[in-house]
């Protein structure tokens, strides 16, 4: 087995008296697609928090790449090849969609401290914008303000400014909510293939639609009471009753 | 290229100024370069990074005095060095202002840096020996380049070498500035200004983004200051007054602090407007108070924003008159 590039090992983390995650120990390895699923106040908010370096754990260690990453920030997370799209819409109302994804593509190159040079004179620059815009169906919104497009325009452009960190993984956190259900299949798809071409090596998916976990997940993570209760290939997960009625409810029968 | 050309259009007419117009007129347009430089170091903060400082002014008086300084206690007669002494003595204040400044935002960034400004100017006014208190401290006529032009008068010689000078000196820093807001650090300080958490997930380090902006505004200020100093003869401690900030503030609303020309246009407005009204009335202030008051009410983009406005309310009016009668 390879090197995990996420691992949590024994992690917790209590405020004051409330314990909010306990005993948490996961790897992620790279190809993997990870979800984490559990009922509200599971604690699944408290470990993606954990996980990506913004809290420290009151107990046990976070290593990303070999390195503990507990509390680094987020401006270093993004650095070190982690990066993170929260559950509501985080855009930039008046830049472009050009420029949003610039934000992340120059810390990427390294170059976002950079105060003389131009913009529109990087080429390489302007080239990773694009393929990135193409790769979420932006190409043609390219020079309009964030503020002007449609909700999932929206979300697609939070995804994309982070895939331009060209993360080694990334974490989504209901990458699709607030999102019509007709159109939860085409984002995730997109998001996808997109994490393929940007060559993201896994991915974190918080997601309480268990659809899309079973379609898109290759393994599922499930806490309850901020205790991991199971930690299973997508297949076994779901193959096991007991545990998907815990910690996704029943499962809707599907029309056959 | 509509904006170079625009912008060369501009440059000419102000260097062919001096030769058509007054004296007096053109003394009037020298302002207009000071409070330019300063603005667009105010705008880089407040339009680039939604930050708005209510002490600005502490930086216009820093370069005031420091050109003061350098004619009476330094003997240094170059206004290059004026202008170099005045840089550095507002770095050195916004290095540690800055330092603690730029963890607000809001209101509170407003409120901590009109603190520093009201703290600057009561050490101009109760130091006396160092900075002459409510006399201000005098600023004697520098060299340009070396040169002292010796044939020319006072007014000689700020309508003519300084007057080009300065224009020369307006272009340069604006040009310096067009580059700095169209470079990633630029891309960082709008981002962080439209939201500051998600451009901490695309690595870009906030804090230290908005330092550096304080920086740049701080030494833009100074220069603006210096010039503004020489034609006056005067460092001046109003110059540090906390409402002198306000006056800042109002003439970047008044250009348009969205767009980068914003506030040379706001600028030299304010500096026109405010000679002719005071011509005309003792009351100006009621008049400007006024006229701030239709701005952020009608026109909230500034006069920049004054030509989309208009199209936006006549088109609906242009389209029922075209329209093909049913």
């Amino acid at each position: 087995m390879s090197a995990p590039l996420l691992e949590a090992r024994g992690v917790g983390r209590r405020y004051g008296d409330y314990v909010a995650l306990q005993g948490v120990t996961l790897e992620v390895q790279p190809g993997e697609t990870v979800a984490i699923v559990g009922p509200n106040g599971a604690g699944k908010t408290t470990l993606v928090n954990v996980l990506t370096g913004l809290l420290r754990p009151s107990e046990g260690q976070v290593r990303f790449r070999g390195a503990d990453i507990a509390g680094i920030g987020p401006v270093r997370l993004a650095r070190w090849g982690m990066a993170r799209a929260f559950q509501l819409v985080q855009v930039f109302p008046e830049l472009t969609v050009a420029e949003t994804i610039a934000v992340g593509a120059l810390a990427q190159m390294g170059r976002g401290r950079r105060m003389l040079t131009s913009l529109g004179a990087d080429h390489q620059l302007q080239e990773l914008v694009r393929e990135t815009a193409v790769a979420f169906g932006l190409e043609n919104a390219l020079h309009r303000p964030a503020r002007e497009l449609s909700q999932g325009q929206k979300k697609l452009l939070d995804v994309a400014s982070a895939f331009a960190l060209r993360p080694a993984v990334i974490l989504l956190d209901e990458p699709t909510s607030g999102v019509a259900t007709a159109d939860k299949h085409g984002i995730m798809r997109t998001l996808m293939e997109a994490a393929r071409l940007a060559g993201v090596q896994a991915l974190l998916l918080v997601e309480h639609d268990i659809d899309l976990v079973e379609t898109y997940a290759s393994r599922v993570v499930g806490l309850r009471g901020g205790q991991m209760l199971a930690d299973l290939p997508v297949r076994d997960f779901f193959a096991d009753a007991e545990v998907t009625a815990a910690l996704v409810g029943r499962r809707p029968a599907k029309a056959h | 290229m509509r904006r170079i050309a625009i912008a060369l259009v501009i440059l000419v007419a102000l260097a062919a100024a001096p030769l058509l117009l007054d004296e007096y007129r053109t003394t009037l347009l020298l302002p207009v370069f000071g409070y330019s430089v300063a603005l667009l170091g105010v705008n880089l903060l407040f339009g680039y990074g939604g930050l708005v400082s209510f002490g600005h002014a502490m930086f216009l008086a820093i370069g005031a005095y420091a050109a003061g300084v350098a004619t009476t206690a330094l003997e240094l007669e170059s206004f290059e060095a004026m202008l170099a002494l005045g840089v550095a003595a507002a770095l050195l204040v916004a290095i540690p202002v800055g330092l603690l400044c730029a963890r607000y935002t809001k209101i509170f960034f407003g409120m901590l840096t009109l603190a520093f400004g009201m703290l600057f100017h009561s050490f101009l006014f109760k130091f006396y020996d160092l900075t002459g208190g409510d006399q201000g401290m005098r600023v004697r006529r520098p060299t340009l380049f070396g040169l002292e032009f010796e044939d020319l008068d006072k007014t000689g010689f700020l309508v003519g070498p300084f007057y080009w000078y300065c224009l020369a000196l307006t272009a340069l820093l604006t040009l310096l500035m067009w580059r700095l807001v169209h470079s990633p650090f630029g891309l960082a300080l709008r981002a962080q200004r439209d939201n500051p958490r998600k451009a901490e997930y695309l690595g870009v380090e906030v804090g230290r983004t908005r330092f550096v902006a304080f920086l740049v505004s701080a030494a833009y200020g100074a220069i603006g200051g210096a010039m503004l100093a020489v034609p006056t003869g005067l460092a001046d401690p109003e110059l540090a007054y906390w409402t002198h900030s306000g006056t800042l503030i109002f003439m970047t609303l008044l250009g348009g602090f969205a767009h980068f020309a914003g506030p040379l246009l706001g600028a030299s407005t304010y500096v026109l407007l405010q000679d002719s009204l005071m011509s005309w009335t003792p009351y100006w202030r009621l008049v400007l108070g006024a006229v701030l008051a239709l701005i952020v009410l009608g026109c909230p983009q500034g006069l920049m924003g004054l030509p989309a406005l208009l199209r936006a309310r006549l088109r609906p009016a242009l389209v029922a008159r075209t329209a093909p009668a049913e």
